[in-house]
């Protein structure tokens, strides 16, 4: 294969600057989510550890094989979205391996609000089950949760994908043989009950873990019974008597092993559906990513620069190298995968979306995973190209983007604006997963368009009225719109939300995608069917 | 010379005539017994043949199997090794019976030497020096006095029916005897009803010297010269060496005439070893060394003289049995260096060398050189069974001089690594490292003086162990992992490495051992630039990598060293410079299994009627066994403890007919189970 060349000078200015600006921003990444790991805080966790129990991040890493990785999902879900801090949304999770097999691991955490389910809480659980579902990962729930948070019951009950989807999914990835294993090690109650009961196998810790439809409380107020919870339901009620738990564990890292010996006998193999060449590291340090990348994000620069640092070797044989210049399209390994690359280097022209679309029936005719780079302000507008057909180009490459059925990644390294982020699989496109770089940012176009779009309207209007608008009263009116599209663009405020799966330092992105790109090879890799394009 | 000889003997002894005989073109038949089917020296030899059960009273001492193999394979002699049937006149006999050729001294030689005290009267009429005592029939006060004063004081006061150290009295000066004498009188008197005594001279400083001879058919004798056996533990050799540490010329050949005089006065042949005591208080003496006994076979520590003089002494010994001459006369024999030999035991000298059984997991040794020797009878994977003596192997080093020769011996000691059975090395490291020994102040009392230094209490597992320990584990799952993908169907998995690998952040990892009854816990952070370890001591960096045969080379927080690590199951042997540790891996979430059943309730699984009860409230009792028994259905159910427990209370009694669910028994978990 091709070796990428990089040109960058490694000991100039414009590097050391650029290199300081992404390690400013990937440190108070990092800050934040030291913060977050940092659960219900110091109170909680002692309230928690004093019961005997290991805290929630613990139960993660002895649940899994010793020392192996854990891609922890949605780390920044609910940041600063909630008047209460609810860090992690109250719930970890993320692909860990377990007995030498990938799995989605689902964790509630009993430090935040006892574990109770926010709206985000929910959609982080959801969104974990969908992974678990598209990439055939086995479930573990190590469930420690009160259940619904009640104040907000009207987001979290009643809608499609709230509460009781939950165990829609359970129930349905049950029956596509996708292994359901709860760890009850803490309350299941009312409806959180259901997650144990609709396992394929459930483990129950003794004086720890309880599962009840009703609590004591509402139990004397409906029957004047009084009963305490463990009598109610606990491990001894439902491991001995009532059958509802399967194994019965003494504590918390007891009830973990047995979860291990479960996946352990899950009796499957992963046979990876692709062609596999020994891993290499990249020819270029990927830590020098942080110079590559401009401060401004205005300033172009080379997406092969970063293409070098992330795939195998540096290797890179182009697609169409020459045509179509403002996307690069290629074939490369990461970490030994098979994976066809499509990248931005400016705006999308026609041909830049044609030469895409056909990159992507490419890499679905030879079942090839895709990974895009996103960094588009958008497609080409004007006379000329509105003339040439830009929409339908454009609409070639979203009908081939949309109906690729191989596994898609994303990982938004720059600007992700308007009907780019549509044709690059922004997260309506049902990428396997869809990360963000720290200095990335993403909105329906860039503040400062935005900004001067409204304001032409404005003006044009006034203009029509016979009013005048000054230069400071346009700037006013300017300043908030662009404080809003820079403050709702952020990539921590998109991950609070869910739009992405999470942040990630540019220099783990090569990690990260070997971790995904091995989990989703976990599910056959499908034919792709493409509707009809617009020719 | 013989065309075919038989070793009856096992071991390392058997390897060690098997590997002079191939070198002389002679072919080797070995014998082994049940147990030593797949024993090194029967790998060795050029055939082997069973001879029976493991004891050796029905093998390697059925001198009737012995002498039928060595017919039935065309053996013209036995070379008996040491031990065994080495000194017994009647298998010599009996070989020469079937015209075998016993390798060894003549009937009459091995039967003088057996009998210690006549061995003794033989060796003082030729000559000899012995102790000097009165042992005679005149039990006067005054005469026993004077006797002690001809003999010289101190001497020591020992009752004639003696034992255990009862009636007996060491006296220093003339002016203390009388008082001694009547003492030693009363307490033997008491103790054994007799009250005769006997006087010796009490050697306030004894060495254990003694002179390797060798005689042949011919009526030639010479001596290859001493070795110093003086440290010893209950009479059990543990360092010996050769030349013996600041041995005048003259004593040397002194003692070495008394030897070769001894060897002439029995009419001995072949080899053996006239084993003296030396009194040293006043330095090795041309008059202070006496006769103990003979031992009419070659010895355990033969190597070292072989090292100082050159010569192959079981190439001697089949030389002189085949009729030939003496290879060398004694002025072709000479001393050049100094070598030391100590013997590898399976052995736990923490808990009174007891000896040790068990699979020898990891039995690693330095390579041999002009300087180094190892003879061994096992190697890894091999078994030290309880039915023979446990000797791992004799390390034996040689250079021009003591320190040297000592120094290369400790070397050879901190590369050798034994895993699976406790072994005396690390004792036998600090015998060889003790300054007073390094300077030569020995005598046969050192290792009971030193006791303290040489086998010193246990001590928790240092920081230095616990890294290792750690290291070899991240390691470990390291390895599983990465073995794991290579036979899954996703070889070069992301997934399969233990480098604790977080999205924006990192992790850490606690890793615990038990070291007796005493928990290590190590949190091990697992950071982008490797492992840093909390220990006990205070932090450490720490990497390594497996070199090929399982040793590992780790950098414990900048010092490089290399360590030898055996994993079976949960247990852990570090081997580092000499030193053995064993830890024991601990996961408490499969520790928790263990117990997990025990409390419980032992109900009817049906409807039936109890026909017998095997325990009473209150007993202890293990996973699995009977606690009751129900007929029902026509079957008989044996209704056993969950888990490891008490019963804390029985609810039915013989007899009684009991419904399904009923409660019988209540075990409750115990904390001493």
């Amino acid at each position: 294969m091709s070796v990428i060349h990089s040109t960058l000078d490694v000991r100039g200015d414009a590097f050391a600057q650029n290199a300081a600006h992404m390690q400013s921003l990937v440190d108070d990444l990092r800050a934040k989510v030291d913060e977050i790991k940092q659960g219900g805080g110091a109170k909680a966790r002692e309230r928690h550890l004093s019961r005997g129990k290991l805290l929630p991040r613990d139960r993660v890493k002895a649940l899994i094989d010793p020392g192996t990785p854990f891609l922890e999902l949605s780390q920044f879900a609910a940041y600063q979205v909630y008047e209460d801090t609810i860090p992690a949304a109250g719930i970890i999770t993320g692909i860990g391996r377990v007995s030498g097999r990938e799995c989605m691991i689902v964790c509630n955490d009993a430090t935040v609000k006892g574990g109770t389910y926010y709206p985000l809480t929910v959609k982080k659980h959801l969104r974990a089950q969908e992974v678990a579902r598209e990439n055939r990962l086995p479930c573990i729930y190590l469930v420690d949760s009160g259940g619904a948070n009640l104040p907000n019951q009207d987001e979290v009950f009643p809608d499609k994908e709230h509460f009781g989807r939950i165990f829609y999914n359970q129930a349905t990835m049950s029956a596509m043989g996708i292994p359901q294993i709860a760890v009850v090690m803490g309350s299941c109650t009312a409806g959180g009950a259901y997650v144990p009961a609709m396992a394929d196998e459930c483990i129950i810790v003794r004086e720890q873990g309880t599962i009840f439809l009703g609590g004591p409380p509402l139990v004397k107020a409906a029957t004047g019974e009084v009963v305490t919870a463990e009598e109610l339901g606990g491990a001894d009620v439902h491991a001995k008597v009532s059958g509802v738990a399967d194994h019965y564990a003494l504590n918390d890292e007891h009830a973990l092993t047995i979860a291990r010996r479960i996946v352990a006998g899950l009796n499957s193999r992963k046979d990876v559906p692709v062609v596999l060449r020994e891993p290499m590291a990249p020819a270029y340090d990927p830590a020098e990513l942080y110079g590559v990348i401009p401060r401004d994000t205005r300033t172009p620069y080379d997406v092969r620069e970063v293409i070098a640092r992330v795939v195998d070797g540096s290797e890179f044989d182009e697609f169409k190298k020459y045509y179509g210049t403002t996307l690069v399209t290629g074939f490369a390994h990461i970490h030994g995968y098979p994976v066809g690359i499509v990248a931005n280097n400016g705006v999308l022209f026609s041909e830049s979306a044609v030469k895409g679309a056909h990159f992507v029936e490419l890499c679905c005719q030879r079942r090839i995973p895709l990974v895009f780079l996103q960094n588009i302000t958008g497609f080409m507008v004007g006379r000329k190209y509105e003339a040439g057909g830009i929409a339908k180009d454009g609409a070639k490459m979203v009908m081939a983007v949309a109906n690729a059925a191989v596994p898609k990644f994303t990982v938004i390294i720059g600007g992700s604006f308007g009907a780019g982020n549509y044709g690059m699989c922004g997260r309506a496109y049902g990428p396997r997963f869809l990360w963000m770089w720290p200095n990335a940012r993403i909105s329906v176009m860039g503040g400062e368009q935005a900004a001067q779009v409204l304001a032409t309207v404005k003006r044009d209007a006034l203009e029509r009225a016979g009013k005048a608008w000054s230069k400071e009263e346009e700037e006013a009116f300017m300043a908030p719109i662009r404080d809003q599209y820079e403050r709702q663009g952020h990539p921590y405020y998109a991950s609070a939300r869910l739009w992405d799966d999470g942040i990630i330092d540019p220099a783990d992105t090569r990690r990260v995608l070997g971790l995904a790109l091995s989990a989703s090879l976990n599910a056959p890799v499908p034919e792709s069917r493409f509707g009809v394009f617009r020719m | 010379m013989f065309d075919t000889i038989l070793i009856a003997n096992r071991g390392e002894i058997a390897c060690r005539v098997i590997k002079t005989a191939r070198a002389m073109g002679i072919r080797t038949v070995a014998v082994y017994s049940e147990a030593d089917a797949n024993a090194r020296h029967v790998r060795l030899a050029d055939e082997a043949h069973l001879i029976g059960p493991a004891p050796a009273r029905e093998s390697y001492l059925r001198g009737d199997r012995l002498i039928a193999v060595a017919k039935r394979t065309g053996a013209k002699a036995i070379h008996p090794g040491y031990g065994f049937l080495s000194e017994n006149a009647g298998f010599a006999e009996a070989c020469a019976a079937n015209d075998i050729v016993f390798i060894g001294p003549p009937v009459e030689a091995i039967r003088s030497m057996g009998l210690k005290d006549a061995a003794k009267a033989i060796m003082e009429q030729a000559g000899v020096p012995v102790v000097p005592g009165y042992h005679g029939e005149n039990q006067d006060d005054d005469y026993l006095a004077e006797a002690a004063d001809r003999i010289g004081y101190p001497v020591l006061i020992k009752a004639v029916a003696g034992g255990g150290g009862k009636g007996m009295r060491r006296v220093d000066s003339a002016a203390d005897f009388a008082d001694a004498l009547a003492a030693a009188r009363r307490e033997a008197a008491g103790a054994f009803g007799d009250d005769r005594v006997l006087i010796e001279k009490f050697i306030t400083k004894p060495r254990h010297i003694e002179i390797q001879v060798f005689a042949d058919s011919q009526g030639n004798a010479v001596h290859l010269f001493e070795r110093d056996c003086s440290l010893q533990r209950r009479h059990q050799k543990v360092v010996e060496e050769a030349p013996a540490p600041d041995m005048p010329d003259a004593v040397r050949a002194a003692m070495g005439q008394a030897a070769v005089t001894a060897a002439k006065a029995i009419g001995y042949e072949g080899a053996g070893t006239v084993e003296f005591i030396a009194d040293v208080a006043d330095g090795l003496r041309a008059d202070g060394f006496y006769f103990m006994e003979m031992n009419t076979r070659l010895q355990v520590e033969h190597p070292v003289t072989e090292m100082i003089t050159g010569q192959d002494l079981v190439e001697w010994q089949l030389r002189v049995a085949a009729g030939e001459p003496l290879p060398r006369a004694q002025d072709e024999l000479a001393v050049r260096g100094h070598a030391v030999e100590v013997r590898l035991y399976a052995e736990d000298p923490g808990r009174g060398f007891l000896p040790a059984t068990g699979r020898l997991l990891r039995l690693a040794f330095p390579e041999e050189d002009d300087n180094v020797r190892i003879d061994t009878g096992v190697e890894e994977g091999d078994e030290v069974s309880v039915h023979y003596d446990p000797m791992i192997a004799k390390v034996i080093a040689w250079d021009e001089d003591r320190g040297a020769a000592l120094r290369r011996l400790s070397g050879a000691l901190a590369a050798t690594a034994v895993a699976g059975v406790t072994s005396n090395l690390s004792f036998l490291a600090r015998c060889l490292a003790h300054p007073a020994f390094r300077a030569g102040d020995v005598d046969t009392g050192f290792i009971d003086r030193h006791l303290d230094t040489l086998v010193p209490a246990p001590a928790p597992a240092s920081d230095r162990v616990l890294a290792l320990a750690v290291l070899d584990h991240l390691l470990r799952l390291d390895e599983r992992y990465r073995e794991m993908a290579v036979r899954s169907g996703d070889p070069y998995s992301p997934w399969a490495c233990a480098d604790g690998w977080r999205l924006n952040g990192e992790t850490d990892l606690l890793v615990r051992f038990e070291d007796g009854d005493k928990l290590h816990e190590v949190r091990v952070s697992l950071t982008r630039e490797g492992y840093r370890l909390a220990l006990p001591g205070g932090e450490m960096a720490v990497a390594g990598e497996r070199l090929p045969g399982g040793d590992i080379a780790a950098d414990l927080g900048g010092d490089r060293i290399r360590a030898s690590v055996v994993r079976t199951g949960d247990e852990v042997y570090l081997m580092h410079r000499g030193e053995t540790r064993k830890l024991r891996y601990y996961d408490p979430g499969v520790a928790a299994d263990e117990v997990a059943g025990g409390a419980g309730t032992i109900t009817a699984p049906m409807p039936g009627k109890v026909t017998k009860v095997v325990v009473k409230a209150g007993d202890a009792v293990r996973a699995g066994q009977p606690i009751l028994v129900l007929e029902a259905m026509k079957m008989e159910h044996t209704l056993t403890a969950p888990g490891d427990g008490l019963v804390e209370s029985l609810a039915c009694s013989e007899g009684e007919q009991v419904e399904e669910g009923a409660t019988l028994a209540v075990i409750k978990e115990s904390d001493e189970a």
